[in-house]
């Protein structure tokens, strides 16, 4: 290893060749073509090592140069007016949501009562009873077997109180019972964390739906009052459908798009 | 001797109060049919207990002598006594105030709430109101399709007889005010058209982009005038025009820019005649006043006032600057605004040989407007608050109003300057009193951020647009709730205007249709 800079001394002392800046330049030159050579003879872990190596210089490479280029670099849509005008007054306001008036009351009751929803997914697999509640055995001597427990996600109203046991029949256990959910505006692409306000329909049985089982194509009620969503009366949406996407049970989270 | 002194003050009050009544009977040759309207009920009225009142005009010039009226006495029976005390052949609207304070029901109502003394002279102060009236618009007659994206601004002509809108489809448009149709379609921008502005004179009619291009129309036809007015480096926040009183020809046009520059064009020449570079920031709103005197109100928190009266170098000098507000300004309205938008054409139809002509009518209707106060102007921010300012005269404010809970978006002066309205991001309008900024109501019922005001020709009524897709009309005597709702588009609101002559008011939203509603 060299010690001090006894190179760049010398250099200041007694200067340096002539021919140095050309001698460089082709030495410069031939580098790629040695690179090259030595890339195509190496092999084992050598390669593998060097190649891993060089692959990140490459990368950085490549980013310094579109840097370089960003200025210069022609966009197909630079003369395109973007959509989504604005007033002098609104431009420039940050924090400003653009959400679409979207709801119509009077369209939504109309779906409600054909109990039909132009839904993002329209066909689910049917889940059937044995895989939705396991079986409970239950007297003194075990022996009786007409409880059963849900083993899916539920929602469960505020004011539930559990039956006594004798007349509990089905048994929803509070550690998959949710509250939330993640509901995705497919407009405004965004995603917001909503409070759930009912299940509205399960697809595959209405018992179902009666008992607020959550699956993955169920329609549920959502509440969003803080999207600032307005009807065209002016009055404040806030429960919307919403379909879910996601099996909760296997997630342990909801996701959910909305209904628009 | 100490009840002797007292009998002595009690006969010399009651000698004055007789000295009064006698002044009444000599004056009462003068308000003669006074006593004879007041019979029936109105007779036991006046035997109640009654006070003597000095009528006096806003200007503080009393008119008529000292009058002895029953307390009982409501806003229509005093309006009686005005009009015949001024002599008036046609009997004209009124309102009174006790100093701030208006009359609302009776007499003796305000005094009582007041708490002032029935045994002193109470001047009573009295401003005409305007003397037709604008109905209430109650539904849409007409949904005007056409625009391919949102409508960002509406506006009507001076005179109310042409209706023309810019949108977020880069056109401009004219409509055609009783058949709701189109007329012209006016391509030619190159990005969303944000502002308009109509000049005085209704003869032309100016765009601006958000490219900062600011283009010229002739409504009649529908042609460009000239080419466009390009200098501004950033979009254009606002147009205003030169008052029809200061000039006939309405040729000088000033824009603000986003770049913080303050323009002033002549639109005939197409020559830029000086950029007013002060403002750090942006500049949002400019308005030109009636008194030659240009203000500008910007996002780095100032307004200021450039002097436009002079010549050469004198023009477009800085007067002053009102600093006060904490956050950036957004708007600005001015007392006389409405005057100086319709120039010279008043709530009939009139037609004028010559621009000099209507420069007079212009004149007159500025100054008849504008009375013996100096021009009031009110600046809304982002701060929260408002601020009152006599710009001509001081650069302190007159009054700092406060109430609002979110940014203050737009203001508007009633035609008549008594009152004005601020629309908040709060979904709150508030009305203030126009002459000392006294809060005099809030009107709730929007759900969503209220963007626009505007108000009827005759004070009477003004119409709130909001986001939440709905425009509501509130009435100037009942302010508690909305008056009407007028729902319809399916999106934001995000322009408004009620025609001149009070028949219409157009509404754009972001749903890319103009409506119109009528009585």
């Amino acid at each position: 290893m060299p010690q001090h800079e006894y190179m760049e001394l010398h250099k200041k002392r007694h200067g340096e060749r002539l021919d140095r800046a050309e001698k460089r330049r082709k030495k410069e030159a031939r580098e790629v073509h040695k690179r090259s050579e030595f890339a195509q003879k190496v092999h084992g872990l050598r390669a593998k090592l060097y190649h891993n190596k060089r692959f990140k210089e490459k990368a950085t490479m490549r980013k310094t140069i579109a840097m370089h280029q960003e200025r210069g670099n022609k966009h197909a849509n630079d003369d395109a007016v973007p959509d989504g005008a604005v007033p002098a007054y609104l431009l420039d306001r940050e924090g400003v949501s653009r959400a679409k008036v979207l709801s119509n009351t009077v369209k939504q009751k109309r779906k409600e009562k054909a109990g039909k929803w132009d839904v993002p997914i329209p066909k689910v697999k049917p889940v059937a009873d044995d895989e939705m509640f396991k079986v409970l055995k239950s007297g003194q001597r075990r022996n009786k077997a007409w409880k059963r427990m849900v083993t899916k996600v539920t929602f469960v109203g505020d004011g539930f109180t559990r039956k006594a046991p004798k007349y509990e029949r089905f048994i929803r256990p509070s550690g998959l019972r949710m509250k939330k959910a993640h509901v995705t505006h497919p407009e405004l692409k965004a995603t917001f964390h909503l409070d759930i306000i009912g299940v509205k329909k399960n697809p595959s049985s209405p018992l179902y739906t009666q008992l607020g089982v959550i699956t993955k194509g169920t329609v549920i009620e959502v509440n969003v009052s803080d999207l600032g969503l307005v009807t065209t009366s002016g009055k404040v949406v806030w429960g919307k459908y919403a379909q879910v996407t996601n099996n909760p049970e296997l997630d342990g989270t909801i996701n959910a798009v909305l209904l628009v | 001797m100490a009840e002797f002194a007292a009998g002595g003050d009690g006969a010399a009050a009651a000698g004055g109060r007789g000295a009064k009544k006698a002044k009444l009977n000599q004056a009462e040759p003068e308000v003669p049919d006074f006593g004879a309207e007041s019979d029936g009920e109105e007779e036991d009225v006046s035997k109640g207990p009654s006070m003597i009142v000095q009528f006096t005009s806003m200007e503080g010039e009393g008119k008529g002598p000292q009058i002895d009226i029953p307390l009982g006495s409501t806003v229509e029976q005093m309006e009686q006594v005005v009009n015949k005390l001024l002599g008036n052949a046609e009997d004209m609207p009124y309102c009174f105030y006790i100093g701030d304070t208006e009359i609302t029901d009776s007499l003796g109502g305000t005094v009582q709430e007041l708490g002032t003394s029935t045994e002193n002279v109470l001047t009573v102060l009295y401003q005409p109101l305007a003397i037709f009236r604008v109905r209430p618009v109650t539904r849409c007659t007409d949904t005007m399709p056409g625009h391919t994206e949102a409508v960002l601004h509406v506006s009507y002509s001076p005179d109310g007889s042409q209706l023309a809108s810019g949108g977020g489809d880069m056109t401009v448009r004219f409509w055609d005010v009783n058949t709701c149709t189109p007329r012209f379609t006016c391509r030619g921008h190159k990005h969303h058209v944000l502002c308009t502005a109509w000049s005085p004179d209704g003869k032309r009619f100016a765009s601006a982009d958000r490219k900062g291009e600011i283009r010229l129309w002739d409504p009649a036809t529908g042609q460009p005038i000239g080419s466009p007015l390009v200098s501004h480096k950033q979009w254009v926040t606002s147009l205003s025009w030169e008052p029809m009183h200061k000039n006939a020809a309405c040729e000088r046009l000033a824009s603000s820019s986003k770049d913080g520059l303050v323009k002033v064009w002549n639109v005939r020449t197409g020559r830029c005649l000086v950029t007013l570079s002060g403002h750090a920031d942006s500049v949002e709103c400019v308005k030109w006043g009636g008194e030659g005197l240009l203000y500008s109100a910007s996002r780095d928190r100032n307004i200021m006032v450039w002097s436009m009266d002079g010549e050469g170098r004198k023009f477009g000098i800085l007067v002053r600057t009102l600093a006060g507000h904490g956050h950036r300004v957004n708007t600005l309205a001015l007392s006389c605004e409405y005057v100086l938008r319709t120039g010279p054409f008043g709530h009939k139809p009139v037609t004028f040989a010559t621009p000099e002509e209507a420069q007079a009518a212009a004149l007159a209707r500025y100054q008849e407007a504008k009375g013996t106060d100096p021009e009031r102007l009110v600046s809304g921010s982002d701060d929260f608050t408002l601020f009152l300012w006599n710009p001509v005269e001081d650069k302190k404010p007159l009054a700092r109003l406060t109430g609002h809970q979110q940014a203050v978006n737009h203001i508007a002066f009633s035609p008549d300057g008594r009152r004005f309205a601020s629309a908040s991001f709060d979904k709150k309008v508030k009305v203030w009193d126009g002459r000392t900024g006294k809060f005099l109501a809030t009107l709730t019922g929007h759900v969503g951020a209220v963007y626009q005001v505007a108000w009827s020709a005759d004070s009477r009524l003004l119409v709130s647009a909001s986001k939440d897709s709905t425009v509501k009309l509130w009435e100037m005597i009942s302010l508690k709730r909305a008056k009407a709702t007028l729902p319809g588009h399916a999106d934001e609101v995000y322009a408004l205007d009620w025609s001149p002559n009070g028949q219409q008011l157009a509404s754009g939203s972001k749903d890319r249709t103009i409506k119109i509603w009528k009585n």
